[in-house]
């Protein structure tokens, strides 16, 4: 209850902050458009050339895009702020400050800042998606939906998992300067059904960098491709992951030693 | 004479410059690597679903087979790192922090020193580059089989295309004396490039719109140029006529950033220290 009334906190903070640059708004709107417009012409591309890939048509592949999208303007909104500023503060000392307080730590260097402008990737994937499932519609039902929605809630844990990872890795590696710009390469495979990667490489997105789990599984749903299996696999995967990222944050925070005081 | 020892002494600048640019990058080859590594994504995606395309279409598209498209996206990074400029986004810190006016302060058109700076790090990227490509060449098997002249021509054309990507990016650049907001610009340059020089797709698998508007434009001298110099089956003559166009884009930019700059200097007035 706490830890909700904390996150509602930062969020009104973010919100005050933010209404301040209102240009950036339309800023991000121009920049969110550019981004539907190139996922838009590669697809159109690649189905100018075939008609189906690893067996998903063109308004199927269009769910995965939205799905990517989506989760894209999560990523940027909420997670990705917090945790460049937590790797920034390790490296500079400056999380001292935060450990002080009386509040979990993780939950508090996870909820801090939130970017409502990036946010705008969140409308436009969704629009997307929903121009997909309703190309396909055939034979998906409120079940299917809710299914959706679940998983995809489900994929912005998993990764946020993962940016936690790579985030506690700082304890050990000081100069993480290119963090970001790994992990947006890498999310970019997301795009893409996970079937289409050779064998290796498609195990390593599923489990190392969970992206298949997080876009490909929650398009599934709405593409009527789910197996009850994977939504098994999916829950146990995150609960297992979550722990993991729990237990390597507090390995990572009794090495952390403070570097201002 | 006099001339003559300022050409020497921007040698030296740009020797030194370079030198303390190389040291730099491989003290932090943690960094470096992952930048590389997130670079990489691109061109393997790319790779993979067209080749998934190709053999689903009994082995090739418009002639490309997977091996076609394994050797054009490991040189696409090759060419990719080259391509690796002094962007907006860097110029938008640079005049929100006012680091711009200590810039000014030098003797030096302050162009060297970004030059100097990403030509440094390049050896130490390319020379990083390279385990990838082995690997990379190790799983999707590239057709890749140049002979001497074009490993030469390459050598050019990939230094070619950075100075004609540099030049463009500093007059983007510039738009950040005016407003603080260059980076929507640069996204909108991206999309045109994605489009216009085969950073997405070797050219040819284009639409013809975009392949006739190519012809007309720099972007396909900093991608598709390069990378077919490499892989494709260019005549002596082409290769030559691709270098020459190359320098003839080269001195557009240059007249461009030179043009923009003189406007700029007049605009500018200091923000910061």
């Amino acid at each position: 209850m706490r830890t909700v009334k904390l996150a509602f906190l930062y969020l009104r903070l973010g919100v005050m902050n933010e209404m301040q640059y209102r240009a950036n708004f339309f800023i991000a709107v121009f920049q969110s458009l550019l981004a539907v417009a190139v996922g838009l012409i590669v697809l159109s591309l690649v189905y100018s050339h075939t008609s189906t890939l690893d067996g998903w048509t063109e308004s199927e592949l269009l769910v995965i895009v939205g799905v990517q999208i989506l989760l894209g303007g999560v990523i940027r909104s909420t997670i990705q702020p917090n945790m460049q500023q937590l790797v920034e503060e390790v490296g500079n000392g400056k999380l001292d400050f935060l450990l002080t307080k009386p509040e979990d730590a993780q939950t508090l260097v996870s909820l801090r800042r939130v970017e409502i402008w990036e946010a705008v990737d969140v409308v436009s994937g969704s629009v997307i998606v929903i121009i997909g499932a309703l190309r396909v519609s055939h034979g998906i039902g409120v079940g299917h939906v809710f299914a959706f929605l679940g998983l995809l809630g489900l994929g912005a844990l998993l990764l946020y998992c993962f940016w936690m990872i790579l985030a506690t890795g700082s304890f050990w590696v000081i100069n993480l300067g290119y963090l970001a710009e790994l992990f947006e390469g890498v999310y970019q495979t997301g795009r893409w059904p996970i079937g289409v990667y050779p064998g290796w490489l498609r195990y390593s997105m599923t489990y190392l960098v969970p992206i298949g789990f997080a876009v490909t599984v929650p398009a599934q749903a709405l593409t009527n491709r789910l197996h009850l299996a994977t939504v098994g696999v999916a829950l146990v995967f995150a609960v297992a992951l979550a722990a993991f990222t729990r237990w390597f944050w507090r390995v990572g925070l009794r090495r952390y030693s403070g570097a201002s005081a | 004479m006099r001339q003559e020892s300022a050409l020497r002494s921007l040698a030296s600048y740009y020797a030194t410059m370079m030198r303390t640019q190389l040291m730099m990058q491989f003290q932090y080859r943690a960094s470096t690597y992952m930048y590389t590594l997130g670079m990489v994504a691109e061109p393997t995606i790319y790779l993979v679903v067209w080749s998934s395309i190709a053999r689903s279409h009994g082995g090739s598209v418009d002639g490309l087979t997977p091996h076609a498209f394994a050797a054009y996206y490991i040189v696409w990074t090759l060419v990719r790192t080259m391509n690796i400029v002094f962007t907006p986004y860097g110029w938008e810190e640079r005049i929100r922090e006012g680091h711009f006016s200590s810039n000014l302060l030098r003797p030096l058109h302050p162009i060297h020193s970004d030059l100097a700076m990403f030509a440094g790090q390049k050896l130490v990227w390319v020379l990083m580059y390279l385990p990838i490509a082995i690997g990379l060449s190790l799983v999707f098997h590239p057709a890749l089989h140049p002979g001497a002249v074009q490993i030469v021509v390459f050598f050019f054309a990939i230094w070619g295309a950075y100075l004609i990507r540099s030049m463009n990016m500093w007059v983007l650049g510039m738009v950040s004396i005016w407003t603080t907001r260059a980076a929507a610009v640069f996204e909108t340059y991206v999309l045109a490039e994605l489009l216009l020089s085969g950073r997405l797709v070797p050219l040819t698998l284009m639409p013809q719109w975009s392949q006739t508007l190519a012809a007309w434009l720099p972007f396909k001298w900093t991608f598709y140029f390069p990378i077919e110099v490499l892989v494709g089956h260019m005549s002596n003559l082409a290769l030559l006529r691709g270098l020459g166009l190359q320098v003839v884009w080269i001195a557009i930019g240059t007249a461009a950033m030179q043009g923009a700059w003189r406007l700029s200097l007049k605009h500018y007035t200091a923000v910061g220290n």
